[in-house]
């Protein structure tokens, strides 16, 4: 099928078969390598996007679910995830990185769901992510700083 | 280490793709832990670390080891920037190609930092050094009034100071410097070394612009996906490609055959069926589309389980006599007071990189390039001059960032695949292994059985110590039919236990290998610190004394034991961990109810490690709530890099102890994916406490495996504390904890 995909505030018009995972449309088609395969179904999180606005894995959606809905990967940029990366950048939070992209994209969701989120409520979101590096005590730190970080600045 | 010298700056625009222009330096270092002498051509003999200072004042280095998450190119950068008095804003890191020119690139055994530091510091000091001799013509002084300070040098005289890029011209036209006229600075000095650092790759990783092997894009290139034999080794005996075919994207299916490794080196690759799609998934569908008869070959009756009771058979009969053993461990058995006997187990693993293998490849007549997340990239070139029959000199390895390794990506199998597509479909490809690829088809952490005995005098003293151990070992992946563990195994903590024995035997019984075997992050250490922690910790418990105190005694006077390597072991420093963890954990303390502490150390690429870890255990859900680890690493590099590194080695030990096993059935991997396959996640994550000691004054030693063999023992002692169950085979969620 022919199709629109709104990413990141961009539209690509891409042609591809219907039933492919937007992972690899995203991937291989549009060419954005920030969004990562690691399972392929939807046990790691690696390939989390926003998809106007909701957390799923993009391994386990569909293109046509995708058609005509803003889609945010982690080239994009949403005022959370500012906060996120700057909260990454002071508790030095990756290790390989890999996983990275998905780890953010999913404190995002979290944090324009819950405005300041508790240890319990960043366990219900962020263990869908698997970090195999380890580095869960430095998301769970930089989670609450960028919240910090966001009431200072407004 | 050579001379570091001035480069020619053609050659290092060719070789970089770096612009030219400024000071550029170079010196060679060569290690002598290889496992492989890489292909020596006889035209080269160059400098094989990097680095250059351009006129905007950018210095970029150019890293030799691979970066997998261990904070490489980060420490490698911290070394040269504080003797070169930098701004660390203005550092920058480029990977190196695979290159016998940069000596031994194998990024394992935790040695990178460990052989690379001293040649680094000297690197920066002697562009410091050039600096200021530009500085001080410029001025017409004396070079000892001037001094280098935030990337600027500065007049002592008058506080007049000049840019560092502003000196560079000038610089870069001077002599080098004779190594002997270089001063290292003192620890006290050091203003990065030892301190805090961010990774020089944050931007990158919170971007998603850093580039994995997986995100190589390469004009014109396919995608491929490998059906491989379920059992190793295991060839196509017929295949039906017709369903294949039909789906859309897919151009091209084909057959490649096993590339056997020649005895004694190299991995070779399993060969099978590969698709070729335009895209990956539809090169994902394509293989699961085949249909395929395999001839599955010997192993094809290899059952883990029975092979686990084979094992345990055998560590209960005598087995080869190891040497290092001393004593005579019958007598003391005879007449000890009491003695205690376990056996213990651990499974087979995978090391289940969060980036599974993969690799772009080229294959242009007399030439190939490759793009791969690899970590022996040297291994990688010299497999492919090889099995290719083309010469090393015209095969480019590019190294990309790595997702993750833990030893999976030092086997190239995935490289040769690539390669072997590209070559005939006459296109670039990039190979994709899918997480069940990578699940199914590892190189793998051997499964091992442990026997022990330990006699007690009436003081309870450990009077004799006994040990029999079988796994398969890894060189039977280079030579077949070694069925014993080799020497360099059983060196990773068994013939070197750290405690003052004077009747201990070592036997060593015979393990086959059925599957590929191959090294995961600490290696044999997870054996030979589960074993031992868990029985320490079972003697302790007969003696009725306290495991600290009982660790402490058995670990005995102060003592150094020279080996082969320039690193002693020096048991005062062990103590010195371990009475350190035991004050940060509160050792002694009142616990909740179903609460335990567990505490393990260990001794390993010649750093110093000890573990408390503190468990809850309800209905046997086992909670790891805290964990207190010290480390004695000698110099420490970047504190909180070391850090990092501790805390993923607990998560790494955690996910192993709680979920990791990797079982067979006629020959095949039962587990697919990470739902039968599970990691530990944020929910179970632990408070982590890391210590390190203060050791600036001795060389660096290992930091990214020496935390990962405590972390299982410690935290099976601590559920034998909370509940009073031993658990002797991991892992535990198939003893019934979860």
């Amino acid at each position: 099928m022919k199709t629109d995909l709104i990413i990141n505030k961009k539209t690509y018009t891409i042609e591809v078969q219907k039933d492919t995972p937007l992972l690899w449309v995203i991937r291989d088609i549009v060419g954005l390598t920030g969004t990562k395969f690691g399972c392929g179904v939807s046990q790691c999180g690696a390939c989390s996007i926003l998809l106007n606005g909701k957390l799923v894995k993009s391994c386990s959606t569909l293109v046509s679910e995708a058609t005509g809905k803003k889609i945010l990967t982690i080239e994009g940029t949403s005022e959370n995830l500012e906060f996120l990366r700057q909260a990454w950048n002071a508790g030095n939070v990756p290790q390989c990185g890999y996983c990275q992209s998905g780890q953010l994209i999913a404190a995002t969701s979290l944090l324009d769901k819950i405005e300041k989120p508790t240890d319990e409520d960043i366990d219900a979101v962020m263990s869908a992510n698997i970090c195999r590096c380890g580095t869960y005590s430095r998301i769970r730190k930089a989670i609450h700083k960028a919240v910090a970080l966001k009431n200072k600045t407004l | 280490m050579s001379k570091i010298q001035q480069i020619n700056r053609r050659d290092f625009v060719k070789l970089f793709g770096l612009a030219s222009g400024g000071i550029i330096l170079g010196c060679n270092t060569t290690t002598v832990e290889k496992k492989f002498k890489p292909t020596i051509s006889k035209d080269y003999f160059e400098p094989n670390l990097f680095i250059q200072i351009e006129k905007n004042g950018n210095i970029t280095l150019i890293a030799s080891r691979s970066e997998m998450g261990q904070g490489i190119r980060t420490s490698l950068a911290s070394a040269i920037a504080d003797e070169l008095e930098a701004d660390w804003d203005y550092i920058s890191v480029k990977q190196a190609i695979g290159h016998e020119k940069y000596g031994n690139q194998n990024t394992d055994g935790s040695r990178s930092v460990r052989t690379k530091l001293e040649p680094m510091r000297k690197m920066g000091a002697t562009a410091k050094l050039m600096l200021i001799t530009a500085a001080a013509q410029k001025w017409n002084v004396a070079e000892n009034v001037c001094k280098a300070e935030n990337h600027h040098i500065i007049n002592t005289q008058n506080n007049e100071k000049i840019f560092y890029g502003d000196l560079v011209e000038n610089a870069s036209q001077l002599e080098i410097p004779d190594e002997k006229t270089v001063q290292l600075k003192k620890v006290a000095d050091f203003k990065y070394i030892g301190k805090t650092l961010k990774s020089v790759d944050l931007k990158d990783f919170t971007h998603g612009t850093a580039t994995y092997g997986i995100d190589v894009r390469v004009p014109n290139m396919k995608f491929a996906a490998v059906a491989r034999c379920p059992v190793t080794f295991g060839t196509v005996k017929s295949f039906q490609k017709n369903n294949a075919e039909k789906v859309v994207g897919v151009e091209n299916i084909i057959q490649i055959d096993r590339l056997k490794p020649p005895t004694g080196k190299f991995f070779g690759m399993l060969g099978g069926v590969a698709v070729i799609a335009n895209n990956t998934w539809a090169a994902f569908q394509g293989k699961l589309a085949l249909d395929i008869k395999w001839n599955k070959g010997e192993n094809e009756t290899f059952n883990s389980e029975e092979f686990k009771k084979t094992l345990t058979d055998r560590v209960h009969q005598a087995g080869k006599l190891v040497p290092g053993s001393r004593g005579n461990v019958n007598s003391a058995f005879k007449n000890a007071q009491q003695t205690v006997e376990a056996t213990y187990h651990v499974p087979f693993l995978a090391h289940a990189p969060m980036e599974v293998p993969n690799a772009t490849a080229w294959y242009q007549k007399d030439e190939i390039e490759v793009w791969a997340p690899v970590q022996d990239p040297q291994t990688a070139r010299s497999e492919l001059a090889h099995f290719f029959q083309i010469p090393v000199e015209n095969i480019t390895v590019n190294v990309t960032f790595l997702g993750g390794a833990f030893g999976r990506k030092s086997k190239s199998d995935f490289v040769v695949e690539a390669v072997a597509i590209s070559k005939e479909i006459k296109a670039p490809v990039q190979v994709v292994w899918t997480r069940e690829d990578d699940i199914q088809h590892s190189f793998y952490h051997a499964t091992s059985a442990q026997y022990l005995k330990g006699g007690l005098d009436k003081n309870s003293k450990v009077t004799g110590w006994l040990q029999r151990v079988g796994f398969p070992s890894i060189v039977s992946s280079f030579k077949p039919l070694s069925d014993y563990a080799s020497g360099f195994e059983l060196s990773q903590g068994f013939t070197n236990n750290p405690y003052e024995l004077q009747n201990f035997r070592l036997e060593n019984v015979k393990a086959e290998a059925n599957l590929r075997i191959g090294w995961l992050r600490s290696v044999v250490h997870i054996h030979s610190g589960f074993g031992i922690n868990s029985f320490v910790d079972e003697l302790a418990f007969a003696a009725k004394k306290d495991a600290v105190q009982f660790h402490l005694e058995l670990i005995g006077k102060d003592r150094i034991i020279k080996g082969k390597s320039n690193y002693p072991y020096n048991s005062k420093r062990l103590k010195a961990v371990l009475n350190q963890t035991a004050k940060m954990a509160n050792w002694g303390k009142k616990l909740p109810q179903n609460h335990g502490l567990g505490v393990a150390i260990h001794y390993s690429f010649y750093s110093y490690v000890a573990t408390i870890v503190e468990v809850s255990v309800k209905n046997k859900n086992v909670k790891v709530e805290n964990v207190w680890t010290t480390i004695d690493c000698g110099l420490a590099l970047n504190k909180d890099n070391i850090k990092n590194q501790l805390e993923g080695a607990t998560l790494f030990g955690m996910s192993l102890a709680m979920y990791g096993k990797i079982s067979t059935e006629n020959g095949a991997v039962e587990q697919h994916n990470f739902f039968d396959y599970q990691m530990t996640r944020i929910k179970d994550a632990p408070n982590i406490e890391i210590h390190i000691m203060d050791k600036m004054e001795e060389p660096p030693t290992g930091v990214g495996e020496p935390g990962v063999p405590v972390i299982a023992p410690a935290i099976c002692n601590a559920i034998f504390n909370a509940t009073g169950k031993r658990v002797r085979s991991l892992p535990l969620v198939d003893q019934g904890f979860a």
